[in-house]
């Protein structure tokens, strides 16, 4: 069983999507990282990421892992926020045959799954088609 | 550093190997590589294994697997970099006999996948990826390989049909290895019209859950004509390299930057170039790996992968046969155990000793292991002597 700590520390992240940008190279980084693999610096300012991007590119789960199973069949993709920041997630409120290249997305704020036994319910991001 | 030679290698037929444990089938293919090498010991051992932890609940594999094997008290370790834990270990192994520090080493990997059902199985492998920001949120192997091959037909055309060709090629080649858990030839609509694991890849774009293992025994090149009677087999090169674990964190999804770094220190080393190579076993975890994989070595341009397959380039008797074996598709991906598999298969085909299979007059081969989507790869390329 998980201890609590691996819940919240990941909150800065999954719930208000804050990032860091390198003072020296200007990189920006979600998550967060310890050393720039840019240019090594070690010095960052904390970002508010956009929370509009657009879909880089996508999938349906058909078999899922344990904890998604019940959701499945579910639509993921990889999306590119204005600035850059690239991040995997879930796409919901989408009509399979919608899912493009290119698609405007904006990230809501929604349960990803429960988990484990005690069933703990994590939340995130997700993304939804910005209409 | 020396030179290092395979003097041995040994696999039994794979599977799901219900009757055997993980150091029963550890245990009977390092057999089968000390036989076949012919030594009477060994001096150090590595093991490949990605996630024993997960798939049956035992870590410590040095200690276990010297112990069953019946060589302790020599120096054995576990190796895991994912699914390149087996190239990985038999890296461990060449710079362990080419250091000097040993002579008869035993390269080595094994996974017992099929002590968990299939949920537990996708998590396990899922461990590959990285848990905060990939996992997750629900993603899958199959799934992150779907969101490279999508990203692919997207920037160059590549088709669901060119996908479905390279399962066709591997599983034609591997209908003529009796060692293969699926040694039979499947259809393009047998691949497009089977279950669909994760858009757009089916179960037959996908390699299966399998029970395995695999060994090879190395030693100097200048002892092996003392130690054994097999015609040894060179390792002209090795090579290793990284990238960010996360696919999302990739400037081109498409491009697999560690394979092609791996494949630029490999050719290097070895003094040779793509067109050198005689045949490639490589890691095909899912049909468009394969595709992804043949630009990143440098054997078709970038985006041009997806011919390969369909036009005969990488079928046996093309200009680069590209898994003689069977690759993970056919011959199955006990994950910890390819990368020395495929050492396996490259050692009998310079040896002239894959039957049905043999790639005529094949004097240089080379094997690329990744793990997860390309976040380390491991290459080697092996010589006739």
């Amino acid at each position: 069983m998980s201890t609590s700590a691996k819940y919240w520390r990941g909150i800065p992240q999954r719930y208000r999507l804050e990032a860091e940008k390198c003072t020296d190279c200007g990189a920006q980084f979600f998550p967060p990282r310890v050393v720039c693999s840019g240019c090594g610096g070690r010095e960052f300012e904390e970002i508010k990421l956009d929370d509009r991007g657009k879909l880089l590119t996508y999938t349906v789960i058909r078999v899922g892992p344990s904890e998604f199973c019940e959701q499945t069949p579910y639509a993921m993709g990889i999306v590119e926020l204005e600035g850059g920041v690239r991040m995997t997630g879930q796409i919901a409120d989408v009509d399979f045959d919608d899912l493009e290249v290119g698609l405007p997305i904006k990230i809501e704020f929604r349960k990803i799954r429960e988990e484990g036994e005690a069933g703990i319910l994590c939340y995130g991001y997700k993304f939804v088609p910005d209409k | 550093m020396r030179d290092v030679a395979v003097i041995g290698v040994g696999m039994q037929k794979w599977g799901e190997l219900w009757e055997k444990s993980l150091r029963d089938i550890f245990t009977e293919s390092a057999m089968l590589a000390i036989d076949d090498a012919g030594v009477d010991h060994i001096d150090s051992m590595y093991v490949g294994c990605m996630t024993s932890g997960l798939f049956v609940g035992q870590e410590h594999l040095g200690s276990l697997l010297a112990d069953y094997l019946g060589v302790a008290p020599i120096p054995a370790l576990r190796v895991e970099s994912a699914c390149a834990s087996g190239g990985a270990a038999f890296r461990q192994a060449y710079f362990d006999v080419a250091s000097g520090a040993n002579d008869i080493v035993l390269a080595s990997g094994v996974e017992k996948m099929t002590d968990v059902d299939g949920a537990g199985a996708t998590y396990a492998l899922s461990t590959a990826a990285d848990a905060e920001y990939e996992v997750y949120h629900g993603i899958t192997f199959p799934g992150l390989y779907a969101l490279l091959a999508v990203a692919h037909m997207h920037a160059y055309g590549t088709t669901r049909e060119q996908l479905a060709e390279v399962s066709v090629k591997n599983h034609k080649n591997g209908a003529k290895n009796p060692l293969a858990q699926y040694p039979f030839e499947v259809t393009v609509d047998q691949v497009l019209n089977s279950v669909m694991i994760a858009d757009p890849l089916t179960i037959l774009d996908c390699s299966p859950i399998t029970d395995g293992a695999a060994g090879a025994i190395l030693c100097p090149l200048d002892m092996a004509k003392d130690l054994s009677h097999k015609a040894p087999v060179k390792i002209l090169s090795s090579a290793h390299a990284t990238d960010s674990i996360a696919l999302h964190s990739r400037q081109d999804l498409t491009w697999l930057s560690a394979v092609a770094k791996a494949g630029e220190v490999a050719y290097k080393g070895a003094g040779l170039t793509p067109a050198d190579i005689d045949f490639v076993e490589v890691h095909d975890c899912f049909t468009i790996a394969e595709i992804a994989v043949i630009e990143a070595l440098g054997f078709f341009e970038k985006g041009k992968g997806g011919t390969g397959a369909p036009s005969g380039e990488t079928a046996m008797g093309g200009r680069i046969p590209v898994n003689p074996s069977g690759g993970l598709k056919s011959k199955g991906h006990p994950v910890g155990a390819t990368g020395i598999a495929q050492i396996v298969e490259t050692v009998k085909q310079l040896r002239g000793d894959a039957g049905e299979r043999q790639v005529e007059g094949a004097k240089v081969g080379m094997t690329q292991n990744m793990g997860g989507t390309g976040g380390s790869c491991v290459a080697h390329i092996l010589g006739k002597v």
